[in-house]
């Protein structure tokens, strides 16, 4: 269960609406479930009162939603931010893609996201209502009544092996400020590669091919936001999902993961959601890990300003052919 | 590649046009033999290849592809081979990752004067991917006939 509440958020908007600093409130809102919050702008506080949530399904990272709002209208955009969407904000920063002086950003703590998907393996489906209480979640089924679950056991896998619970930019701050964590994160791309080369390809197979895709992955990447996107040319053989061959998806994951290679702050939006469940965050970090391992340690967004790895270089670099055997680990 | 029934390695070599491709040059000068199914497609600079041209060489059916360019710091353009490196460092163990066969794909500087060393760096490469049989891993069945 989060330690602040959708109040105390909606007493800050409100406040900051009235004083003038803001226009308008990039927040949750309820959604038609208690699980589908939706992303939402409130431009008063009527609105606010009415709809903004917070709980813990408010998993999404706002970052991305700035580009475009703060292009449509005068004043400044309050949003929120927990300290993983921090990283992903002073990345766009980093890239220009917004002026940092049309936000205001309120940074806000998080205990974990919980993941619907987790939930529903334990409960089942028809769930008509979540509430949070301490460290469980009652869940109200239409099928079998009411059940409990422990928050821990639906975490959300990005908030398992969560990188920080410090906050790297804002301009307020409301809870106390947490620490960089030491996170297992690498773990299962460790032991990917301690796999053969045949087994990767089965796992990397079955994985891809439930793929559909609708593209919300790259939607939702704050890594990624050029205006016209390779994947739209109609001439390119991988606008569509090819149902013939698996080709398209091959390409179109390389490709998504590589084109953020380096600047991927590894936020877990993508994973969060697609709607097949496949694990895309295991590409990201397999170029994270490789990153740190051939360039030294980089965090993506760590700090407004810094050079990525890619368009970076040394005269001293690791040569290709060692890299992939480096890359299969000291594992192999 | 299938020709005739027989299988016959189809290499890509982007060789940059200022070292790699006058080394071909070379080589051919100097009647240095490398296979005939090394298609050579010339680029700017080895860091004009764009990931995406490696996996659409790959979509048509090459078999392995090669990246051959300037030595370290003698790049025409000063500094585009150590992109290059780089790019091709992380590309490269993602799709080892992906459990493409790592023989697939190499870098080679080749410089102007090293015509011996492309044509060697061709039969090797060429032999290592007959080796590994033809590419199924990323081939795109609209592509095949
Ligand atoms: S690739 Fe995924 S984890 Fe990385 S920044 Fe984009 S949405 Fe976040
Ligand atoms: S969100 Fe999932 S299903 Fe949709 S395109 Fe991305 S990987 Fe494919
Ligand atoms: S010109 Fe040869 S690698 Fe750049």
């Amino acid at each position: 269960m989060q330690k602040i509440t959708a109040d105390m958020l909606i007493e800050k908007a409100v406040s900051l609406l009235e004083a003038g600093t803001i226009s308008r409130v990039l927040g949750w809102k309820k959604g038609e479930f208690d699980y589908d919050v939706t992303p939402y702008v409130f431009a008063d506080a009527e609105s606010l009162k009415k709809d903004f949530v917070f709980d813990d399904f408010c998993g999404a990272n706002f970052s991305k939603y700035l580009v475009a709002e703060t292009r449509k209208a005068e004043g400044k955009v309050l949003v929120f931010l927990k300290p993983c969407d921090t990283y992903s904000f002073n990345q766009l920063l980093t890239e220009h893609r917004f002026d940092r002086e049309a936000v205001y950003a309120v940074g806000i703590p998080c205990e974990g996201m919980a993941d619907i998907n987790k939930i529903k393996e334990i409960t089942g489906d028809g769930i008509s209502s979540l509430t949070s209480k301490g460290d469980k979640i009652v869940v109200d089924t239409i099928y079998d009544g009411e059940k409990e679950v422990d928050f821990a056991s639906v975490l959300a896998e990005r908030c398992v092996s969560c990188k920080s619970k410090k906050h790297v930019a804002y301009d307020e701050l409301m809870g106390d400020e947490g620490d960089i964590t030491d996170s297992a994160r690498f773990d299962e791309v460790a032991q990917l590669e301690a796999m053969t080369e045949d087994e990767r390809f089965a796992f990397w197979q079955s994985q891809l091919s439930k793929c559909i895709r609708c593209n919300a992955c790259r939607d939702i990447c704050p890594a990624c936001t050029c205006e016209k996107c390779v994947f739209e040319n109609p001439e390119s053989p991988v606008e569509n999902k090819a149902i013939s061959d698996s080709f398209e998806e091959k390409m179109f994951h390389i490709i998504r993961a590589f084109h953020v290679a380096g600047r991927c702050t590894d936020c877990g939006e993508c994973s969060r959601v697609c709607p097949q469940n496949i694990p895309l965050h295991l590409l990201n970090r397999k170029f994270i890990k490789d990153i740190n391992s051939f360039y030294g340690e980089y965090q993506a967004g760590a700090e407004v300003g810094s050079r990525a790895p890619l368009v970076d270089y040394t005269t001293e670099d690791i040569e290709p052919g060692e890299a992939v055997m480096k890359g299969e680990g000291e594992n192999a | 590649m299938q020709v005739n029934g027989e299988y016959k390695p189809l290499i890509v070599a982007f060789c940059c046009n200022w070292c790699s491709y006058a080394g071909a040059d070379l080589a051919g000068n100097n009647r240095l033999a490398y296979p005939e199914n090394v298609k050579i497609i010339k680029v700017p600079c080895s860091c004009r290849v764009n990931p995406m041209f490696i996996l659409r060489a790959f979509q048509r059916g090459a078999d392995g592809v090669i990246i051959c360019g300037c030595h370290p710091g003698d790049c025409h353009y000063t500094s585009g081979n150590y992109y290059t490196r780089r790019r091709m460092s992380l590309l490269f163990s993602m799709l080892n990752f992906l459990g493409i066969e790592k023989e697939r794909t190499r870098v080679e500087w080749v410089s102007a004067a090293e015509g011996a060393k492309f044509a060697a760096t061709m039969n090797e490469f060429t032999e290592a991917v007959a080796a590994l049989g033809e590419n199924k891993r990323l081939e795109d069945l609209r592509c095949k006939r």
